[in-house]
């Protein structure tokens, strides 16, 4: 067991504090995609090597060698600073890193670099009002007419549909193929014929999703990731990206310390929650909980870092993180009562009504991502070896 | 940066599994259990022999001056295979009250018997995590009266006993006016006795006068119960697995249900961060004083929540193969209930926690 990062790191977090202590009066207080102050940032973080750090430079990042520590030092940074750590979203976090590994030449030039920099804005097509769980059976069709695709069919839980610029989705170009090997990953501009967006308001009363409606809609060919009937192998090259970030144990440990300021503001019949020993208790359970992720997450760090194995706790991460975030959230609305009800704006509402935003929200995340039941069955076939659910037999019609 | 078991300590764990799973297994386990004239003397002394009482006694008394991440090793070994041994109370307990408030004479009395195994330690400690009924002891003029409740390690030769103003002292089994009582209970690999003191000869460990030292011993006992459940959880998931692998209902194996599946996910859910836990909580021990305590509370408190959880959920997999002494299982199931009460239950450690950190 050492957890210190060594004298070389020590220096690189004192260069991290040096340069956020010095420019982040320039830091866009919010992440709106198209301001020229957000895209002056992400400028200025990648020409320092805080963001895009090791992309090539030729595409437009910084080209650092990977290095697992920095990365991670400029992570905690710039949350302890609470200063934004440059663009992020569905272009930067999934299609970089599937162009780095899977694009040709040209996609690599004609895409990362402007996504990098905040120009090219992307939103992702993979689920389907029918292709949730089971993603692979997703119906959305191309076919080939001519030097085009012409795609038809729909999308959902499409979050920044309607800001984005381009699109990378899962579309069946094989439909005679067994459907893990019918799929192709196409890129597309949203702003094509054809394209209906329509928002989508989830239960926190935010239209933070859209669905999406292709009618004969024309791609040109080339547009295409990997080879025809790829598509699940592309998507797949980068999905365990998504699921590591839904369970940042240092978001949860923000909130934890929000919640105990909370529990020694607020009063109930003039005595604060964090003397009512019931509130304590429930405080110190969710306190462990927390603390236990925190040290599960440096195990999986030093298991990358040491080419360990740790591969169950990676696996049970997002499984635990969400229900946890959940249950924390929730916590805080018992310890508010009818105050934890507020939402929207009035000066009694607590934390901007973030409370119950993110109670409702990690709802969400259960669900998204790959629900707590998927979750379950990765973990018992993957983790435990446990078999398959053998194929349910198709139900006779009556 | 490395989080996690050394070479050594991987090493220190597979020697330890591979010596009781020869020499301990669930058949010599039984038979402690239904025998109150079986010591398990063989067993300490293979354990012995391995090193496992002087891991933490400082190399100076004989001993190999290890680091309580080794022992939480060891017992995570020990409660997997639900070993009947003193480790808790003689290389844990004894040893650190001894090495933090013995005097040199007594450190150079005590320290080399245990690490060689000639001295088997037990400890009543409970009466200062929450004295039951009318528990306590009183000391003065080098003599300790009232009653223990509780005392880890019936057959022990020695016994490290807190008084109620948590000083320490050890008394000799022979002691004049100490009576040991065996109290029954639901846990057969361990056994636990009632002590009651008429003005015992005892002798007092100097250091502990303030109380710190016996808060810092039941730290490291609360870390160490913690690593024991995590072995004895560990273990039930394994059998879990295996039995739901090769049982099979309906023409299938029930590994293949996804009821099944989704209870051993929870219980792997619940497992791994607990490990990650106690490792840490083991570590800050030495490493990280300044949070110790309440890592150590915490690891308690969550470990016994894990354990609950798991032991409920790994029998309930079994079916009623699980509920059967035939199997065995129950072992494990007691082992963990054993574990979550000794040294504090969940509630009151929690609420140690919130001391901890000026909440309470």
């Amino acid at each position: 067991m050492d957890l210190s990062y060594g004298p070389e790191y020590d220096d690189f977090r004192e260069e991290v504090r040096g340069f956020i202590a010095k420019h982040r009066h320039l830091a866009p207080a919010q992440q709106g995609v198209r301001s020229p102050q957000v895209k002056e940032w992400q400028r200025l973080l990648i020409a320092n090597g805080y963001a895009a750090r090791t992309i090539p430079t030729e595409y437009g990042g910084y080209g650092a060698e990977p290095d697992i520590l920095k990365a991670r030092i400029i992570g905690e940074e710039f949350a302890a600073a609470q200063v934004s750590a440059g663009l992020g979203g569905q272009g930067i976090s999934m299609l970089v890193p599937t162009l780095l590994e899977l694009g040709t030449e040209a996609q690599k030039r004609q895409f990362i670099p402007q996504t990098l920099a905040g120009e090219q804005v992307w939103c992702q097509g993979y689920s389907e009002p029918n292709a949730g769980s089971d993603l692979a059976s997703l119906r959305t069709s191309a076919t080939l007419d001519g030097d085009d695709w012409v795609i038809n069919g729909s999308k959902i839980w499409t979050s920044t549909a309607h800001l984005a610029d381009w699109m990378f989705c899962l579309v069946r170009t094989e439909p005679d193929a067994p459907k893990h090997q019918g799929i192709s990953f196409l890129l597309l501009r949203m702003d094509t014929p054809g394209i209906e967006i329509r928002p989508l308001v989830d239960m926190t009363m935010q239209p933070n999703f859209n669905e999406v409606f292709f009618t004969d809609v024309r791609v040109p060919k080339d547009q295409i990731v990997g080879q025809r009937g790829e598509g699940w192998r592309v998507a797949n090259a980068v999905l365990g990206h998504e699921r590591d970030s839904l369970g940042d144990p240092n978001a949860s440990l923000s909130r934890l310390n929000r919640l105990i300021h909370l529990m020694q503001t607020e009063t109930v019949d003039g005595t604060r929650p964090m003397d009512n020993p019931a509130f304590r208790d429930r405080l110190m359970k969710i306190q462990a909980r927390v603390m236990a992720m925190r040290f599960n997450d440096l195990r999986i760090l030093s298991a990358r870092l040491n080419k360990a194995d740790a591969s169950l706790a990676r696996m049970i991460t997002k499984l635990q993180a969400t229900e946890l975030r959940h249950e924390l959230e929730g916590f805080a609305i018992d310890v508010m009562g009818e105050f934890g009800l507020l939402y929207g704006k009035h000066p009694h509402v607590r934390d901007q009504g973030s409370w119950q935003t993110q109670y409702m929200y990690f709802l969400g995340l259960i669900i998204g991502g790959g629900t707590s039941q998927i979750q379950k069955n990765i973990i018992s076939e993957r983790g435990l070896g446990m078999p398959r659910e053998p194929k349910a037999v198709v139900k006779a019609e009556a | 940066m490395e989080f996690g078991l050394s070479e050594e300590q991987t090493l220190l764990q597979e020697t330890v599994n591979r010596f009781l799973d020869d020499n301990a297994n669930l058949d010599r386990v039984r038979k402690y259990a239904e025998d109150l004239e079986d010591f398990g003397a063989d067993i300490w002394a293979g354990l012995a022999e391995l090193g496992a009482p002087a891991l933490l006694v400082p190399e100076a008394h004989g001993g190999i001056g290890l680091k309580p991440l080794d022992a939480a090793v060891v017992a995570e070994c020990l409660g997997a295979h639900v070993t009947p041994a003193p480790f808790l109370s003689t290389a844990v307990l004894a040893v650190t009250a001894l090495s933090t408030a013995g005097d040199d004479a007594q450190q150079a009395h005590h320290l080399p018997r245990i690490a060689a195994g000639d001295v088997r330690v037990g400890a009543a400690l409970a009466h200062v995590c929450g004295a039951r009924g009318a528990a306590g002891v009183s000391a003065g003029d080098g003599k300790l009266s009232g009653t223990a409740l509780f005392a880890l390690d019936a057959d022990a030769d020695l016994f490290l006993v807190a008084d109620d103003e948590r000083r320490l002292h050890l008394v000799e089994r022979d002691a004049a006016g100490l009576g040991i009582h065996p109290l029954p209970h639901v846990d057969r690999t361990q056994r636990m006795a009632e002590l009651k003191f008429d003005a015992t000869p005892a002798e007092l460990l100097p250091g502990s006068a303030d109380g710190e030292a016996c808060r810092a011993v039941i730290d490291v006992g609360r870390v160490v119960l913690a690593a024991d459940t995590l072995g004895a959880a560990q273990s039930m998931l394994d059998q879990a697995v295996a039995y739901a692998k090769q049982r099979e209902q309906f023409n299938r194996v029930i590994a293949s249900f996804q009821a099944v599946k989704h209870m051993c996910a929870e219980m792997a859910g619940a497992i791994e961060p607990s490990r990650a836990l106690v490792w840490y909580a083991a570590h800050a021990l030495d490493a990280a004083p300044e949070e110790a305590r309440l890592t150590a509370c915490h690891a308690k408190a969550h470990l016994a929540e894990t354990g609950e959880f798991v032991a409920r959920t790994a029998t309930v997999v079994h079916g009623g193969m699980g509920f059967t002494d035939l199997l065995g299982l129950h072992y494990w199931f007691k082992r963990i209930g054993f574990n979550r009460q000794t040294l504090g239950g969940p509630e009151r450690v929690r609420e140690e926690a919130a001391q901890a950190q000026g909440y309470a």
